[in-house]
């Protein structure tokens, strides 16, 4: 990106206000930080805005495939490590269906597919995309099954064929949103790149070495196929951290910039696929192709995926609410903590350990831990009162009892005051819930 | 013909070396994790959990195991000799005074002869209790004298006896941070003003797991290690984590139809909160299940491409 000097240099200077800011150099200042474009300047050259743009460039581009709400998109990604700000666009995974399978496998793969969706801290995890893989070398029977998945499902798909005529045959039967061509090597890139651009969809570029792969995607990109994504061809994990890191840091250091698109990962046949997909979502992937997903495997890597790519500045947060923990009754107590995700996870499951019925009384909080809350005000005796109040905790426990986090024993006085229930100030350490819990 | 860079860093620093043995050693990588071309150091190794009361243990994760759980002697062959365990993990639990109430000579028996039946190195730690946990490891680690064992854990509040007993007994000292990189130094910053020697000295950060805040355990990780490789001496000791603590989370063993066979996503769920470990850092994983640690050896062998 630019600094706010260089993008200052090519400005008018006239201070016009055209663009929205009352300066130039206010403006400058707006586009280096990504807050402006520079096409709201009525002034700037086109020789100075291509000039610009290709400098501003995101390192990745931003690939997307399918449309509609099932739309994935890809890349457009800053950073080597999610503390330094966050990953933006999350590793997608599709399942492949081969075009020899039964009609009946097919089936049952498209069930399973649409059948693994869990829901977790209010996210839908899923698998995104679907693959169909020309196996059968009949095109015929390839365009057949591509048909039949795209009229059963609604997940964007990945046309997986060397053959460019294939392809081109599928795209004016079927009708396909935005499918994702994979993939052109050193023998078909030629054909399968002039398909890509006049179809306008996406196409996968496979090389088993980076230097080669940056040779091919240079000659694909100078046939005018904007819109790449990059099969590395890892054979094991190894392969997948190393590549994968070269090719991220390259772009994102601007070290070398013709890799600067998104990563696909094929590990279909691969007996490590789980783990390849896992390596593949903390270690820069964009995509993974996997011949099947067993659930007691896809949970696990859902959730991998949610917690690699939730943004450190905005913590994970869990619903408000009164949450039964060991099946309480009306003898039973009620302790409460905020909303933030690790606390609330580390509290609950310190009251199942103790094997003692409770309520769990989760108060909002935005998302922040006991102490933090509490000292930006956005935890106060009101707050907990009113939760208290509208969780309905008061009737579903008439033990007359709130069980307070040990740090906040100053709060005790006034939440007294406000629910008219005891006030037990608590361990000031989750892990001593329990021994307090079998104690009252 | 077009020439890709390889963007190899320029660390200053390098992860520092422990011995664990008479043989094995760990540490040593001058790169981040598994990146050959910085350098990956020694091999990751797997420990496997032992609980000389087991009585709260999900029984999905050590079914394996059978009745050899009520034994930790056979628990341990069962690890070192049948299931190829690295290392294995004696957990004293027995010794906690809400509970069994065990006696520190009692604990520090059963470790001499885990010691004696196998012959990987051996990690120890108490039940969690701050008071009694002094007592049991000072015992255990006198009772060990000549032998190399890794004494968990120093923690802010408690690393005194642990850290003396260590010293005259010629053990390996596990430093406890709570997910907080300045934590982490300022325990290794403790011990070593007390007199412990980095080299002797692992660290375990707290890995939370999966679905339980493993990413702030996986950022803290990667920032120790960056801050490892640029220099700074106080976080370059090799990193465990144990990641049983997977077991706990209600996803990985809850019973549903539509969640897969329970077992088989449990052993999961603590093979992924491990390869996150990996990824970021760790040096060392504390495992509990059989399964997972066969799914996390093919991921060592694989990361590190068979070298």
């Amino acid at each position: 990106m630019p600094t706010a000097i260089e993008f200052f240099k090519f400005l008018p200077k006239k201070n016009c206000g055209k663009c929205g800011f009352p300066t130039c150099l206010a403006f400058a200042m707006q586009l280096a930080n990504s807050k402006a474009k520079l096409a709201d300047c009525p002034y700037v050259s086109d020789e100075a805005k291509a000039k610009l743009e290709a400098s501003s460039a995101p390192p990745i581009r931003l690939v997307s495939i399918g449309a509609g709400s099932n739309k994935v998109e890809i890349g457009d990604e800053t950073e080597l490590y999610r503390h330094d700000k966050k990953f933006f666009h999350q590793t997608r995974y599709a399942i492949v269906i081969s075009d020899r399978a039964a009609d009946k496998e097919i089936a049952a793969k498209l069930r399973r597919a649409a059948d693994l969706r869990f829901e977790r801290v209010g996210q839908m995890l899923a698998v995104d995309m679907l693959g169909v893989r020309n196996d059968s070398g009949d095109a015929a029977r390839f365009a057949s099954v591509v048909a039949r998945v795209a009229r059963e499902s609604a997940l964007p798909l990945v046309l997986m064929s060397p053959d460019a005529a294939a392809v081109r045959a599928e795209a004016s039967a079927a009708n396909l949103s935005r499918p994702l061509i994979y993939a052109a090597d050193e023998s078909n890139w030629e054909a399968l790149a002039a398909a890509a651009k006049e179809l306008r969809f996406p196409l996968a570029v496979r090389h088993a070495d980076l230097n080669g792969l940056a040779a091919l995607v240079e000659k694909v990109h100078a046939s005018g196929v904007e819109d790449m994504v990059l099969d590395l061809c890892p054979e094991g994990l190894q392969q997948v951290v190393e590549r994968n890191t070269i090719v991220r840091k390259n772009a994102v250091k601007r070290t070398f910039r013709g890799l600067g698109y998104p990563i696909i990962t094929n590990a279909c046949g691969n007996g490590q696929a789980v783990l390849m997909a896992m390596v593949s979502t903390m270690k820069y992937g964009g995509i993974v192709l996997m011949d099947d997903l067993d659930p007691a495997h896809a949970l696990p890597l859902f959730t991998l995926r949610q917690n690699i790519y939730t943004d450190p500045q905005v913590p994970l947060q869990v619903k408000a609410g009164l949450y039964p923990i060991n099946n309480p009754g009306e003898s039973s107590p009620v302790l409460f903590t905020t909303n933030f995700s690790l606390t609330y996870f580390t509290v609950a499951a310190d009251i199942e350990k103790s094997r003692m019925p409770a309520w769990l009384l989760v108060v909002d909080a935005e998302g922040l831990s006991v102490m933090t809350a509490y000292s930006a005000g956005k935890l106060t005796a009101e707050s907990v009162a009113e939760a208290m109040r509208s969780s309905g905790a008061l009737e579903k426990s008439r033990r007359e009892m709130l069980i307070i986090p040990g740090m906040l024993a100053r709060m005790s006085g006034k939440l007294q005051e406000l629910v008219g229930v005891k006030i037990i100030v608590g361990p000031r350490e989750s892990s001593g819930i329990s021994k307090m819990l079998r104690s009252l | 013909m077009v020439d890709v860079p390889i963007p190899k860093e320029k660390w200053s620093g390098k992860i520092g070396t422990v011995a664990l043995g008479a043989s094995a050693e760990v540490g040593g990588a001058t790169g981040m994790p598994f990146l050959s071309y910085e350098g990956l150091g020694r091999r990751q190794l797997l420990a496997g959990e032992i609980i000389d009361d087991p009585s709260l243990l999900t029984e999905l994760a050590v079914r394996k195991f059978g009745d050899a759980v009520k034994d930790p002697v056979e628990w341990a062959k069962r690890w070192a000799s049948d299931l190829g365990a690295d290392l294995v993990c004696l957990k004293l639990r027995s010794t906690n005074p809400e509970g069994m109430d065990a006696s520190p000579e009692d604990a520090a028996r059963t470790v001499v002869d885990v010691i004696k039946a196998v012959s990987v190195p051996v990690i120890v730690y108490g039940c969690g209790q701050e008071e009694k946990d002094a007592k049991t490891m000072e015992a255990v680690s006198n009772a060990c004298a000549g032998e190399r064992i890794i004494l968990g854990q120093a923690e802010e509040t408690a690393y005194k006896t642990i850290s003396a007993a260590a010293m005259a007994n010629r053990h390996a000292l596990i430093a406890f941070s709570n997910l907080d990189i300045n934590l982490a130094k300022q325990m290794n910053i403790l011990l070593a003003d007390f007199g412990v020697k980095l080299d002797n000295v692992l660290m375990d950060p707290l890995m939370a797991c999966l679905g339980m805040g493993l990413e702030y355990s996986y950022s803290v990780n990667e920032r120790i290690r960056i801050a490892a490789l640029m220099g700074d001496r106080m976080l370059q000791a090799p990193m465990l984590c144990d990641v049983t603590s997977s077991w706990e989370a209600r996803e990985a063993t809850e019973e549903n139809a539509l969640w897969g066979e329970a077992g088989e996503r449990g052993a999961w769920w603590e093979a992924t909160t491990g390869l996150a470990a990996l990824v970021s850092g760790a040096e060392i994983l504390i495992v509990r299940s059989p399964e997972a640690m066969g799914i996390l050896r093919e991921a060592i062998d694989g990361l590190r491409g068979g070298q």
